[in-house]
């Protein structure tokens, strides 16, 4: 059973919809006995760090985190749900849950190339570059694209945590991974058929890096 | 870096696919769920539904659409069209879609936009404005007006003054319709999109006039646009999203090529 991690934060129901697509049962869910119960955990959401870290705190889902990056359950995050398992974010100046050692960071305005000035957010389909293998990312064509829509970035002190790059006037990290680990900025239950894919990689994945 | 996004616009009424030349004489030509699928596997990066059922006692059909296109495809699709108040927005947010579009009632009530983004994020908050090309004024210093009602009531706001307002409110995004061009398939208003494209830092879709590969092309360069909307072009089967992308990769404007 997956468990997709309800915090209020947004439209979580478009990653049910992509799990139950995949052929696999899903719970959505906030109470911690029912996250110790599951296979896999995805902690999704779309929204504010802010608001989101007052839920949790207040569901004990921050610690709960912390100790599933210690079990070795299989743990991915997706868009918010990546930029808040850092220490903090610039996003309304936010002490975030802390499971991997950096910081949240807002793009800085006028990022242009070649003259034409990027957006913020940053909204639409990017490449990843991937830095070493890993069985949640078996399989994708290097010239698959990704969704992304967000304002802020996550960017961890520590190299190592960096799985994958992506380009947009700075080159931000946009895959990170760390034990049983992974956290993605770009939203693969709305990347087509790459992003079910790596959804599928998640569901058999057992927690282990290599 | 980002592609360009290419994003099919499919016009429901009750239920049921059209598209209108001008917002007149609206044909039914097939299933909204059927079409989405199509366009998803022929390589659409999102799809913008635009809903023009006249009576309020049939929106639930549409909410209905959006929850079967949502268990269908995995891209991002918006709703346009009918959406006048937060609750509205979060049925269909509900319903499984990504963004929301205000158009009129973002004319007549912009707080909404606010309201909306932050009740979901500017990220699911659309800005469609409807435009049309008129004398330069004190009134309307840009040259273009902001029409509502399909373009039967000018509203005497600037189009210029309105986008860099919306965005100010809380718009994560403008689409940004040319009545003028609308239904001509004659290539879209690029002066228009350049210029509200530059003035905004919000992604701008352009939409209204396009008719074959070489539109994209300019509107995507010249234009400055994020993405294009595209209708008659592919709801009449001229084109497959797939030659336009091929096109578009052979004039070195990146798009996604792989789905």
């Amino acid at each position: 059973m997956i468990a997709i991690i309800d915090y209020n934060a947004g439209n979580i129901t478009s990653v049910a919809r992509a799990i139950h697509n995949i052929g696999q049962d899903f719970v959505i869910t906030d109470d911690t006995k029912m996250l110790d119960s599951a296979s896999h955990v995805i902690f999704p959401g779309v929204g504010a760090a802010g608001e989101a870290m007052v839920y949790l705190r207040q569901k004990k889902l921050d610690i709960w985190l912390k100790a599933c990056l210690l079990s070795g359950k299989p743990l991915m995050g997706i868009c918010l749900g990546t930029q808040i398992i850092l220490d903090n974010s610039e996003e309304n100046k936010t002490n975030c849950i802390g499971l991997v050692a950096g910081s949240t960071k807002r793009f800085p305005e006028h990022l242009a190339v070649t003259g034409q000035v990027l957006k913020i957010p940053h909204m639409g389909w990017n490449r990843v570059t991937f830095r070493r293998n890993h069985p949640v990312f078996k399989d994708i064509d290097p010239a698959a694209e990704f969704y992304f829509v967000h304002s802020y970035y996550p960017s961890p002190s520590d190299e190592i945590a960096i799985l994958g790059t992506t380009e947009y006037g700075i080159i931000f990290c946009s895959v990170l991974a760390v034990k049983n680990l992974v956290a993605m900025q770009f939203h693969p239950e709305k990347s087509g058929r790459p992003g079910l894919q790596i959804l599928k990689n998640f569901c058999a994945w057992r927690g282990n890096d290599f | 870096m980002i592609s360009k996004r290419i994003i099919p616009c499919l016009d429901v009424r009750d239920g049921k696919l059209t598209k209108g030349i001008k917002f007149k004489d609206n044909v039914d030509i097939g299933d909204p769920v059927e079409a989405a699928r199509e366009y998803y596997e022929q390589g659409a990066d999102e799809i913008v539904f635009y809903d023009i059922t006249a009576s309020s006692d049939k929106r639930d059909i549409m909410i209905d659409v959006v929850r079967r296109v949502a268990e269908t495809i995995f891209i991002p699709f918006s709703v346009g069209g009918g959406i006048r108040n937060l609750e509205d927005m979060r049925n269909v947010i509900l319903a499984g879609a990504e963004k929301v579009s205000f158009n009129s009632a973002a004319v007549r009530e912009p707080a909404i936009l606010t309201e909306g983004a932050r009740a979901f994020g500017s990220q699911c908050v659309v800005l469609g404005m409807d435009v049309k090309k008129v004398a330069f004024s004190k009134q309307t210093p840009s040259g273009y007006e902001i029409v509502i009602e399909g373009g039967r009531i000018h509203t005497g706001l600037d189009a210029l003054w309105w986008a860099q307002e919306a965005q100010r409110l809380g718009a994560g995004e403008i689409c940004l319709n040319s009545i003028d061009a609308d239904g001509m398939q004659d290539g879209y208003e690029i002066n228009l999109t350049s210029l509200i494209s530059e003035n905004v830092h919000i992604p701008v879709i352009a939409s209204g006039g396009a008719g074959k590969p070489e539109h994209l092309a300019a509107v995507l360069t010249e234009g400055k646009a994020d993405a294009a909307l595209i209708a008659s072009m592919v709801h009449y089967r001229t084109y497959t999203i797939s030659q336009i992308k091929h096109y578009l990769c052979g004039q070195n404007i990146q798009t996604r090529m792989l789905w």
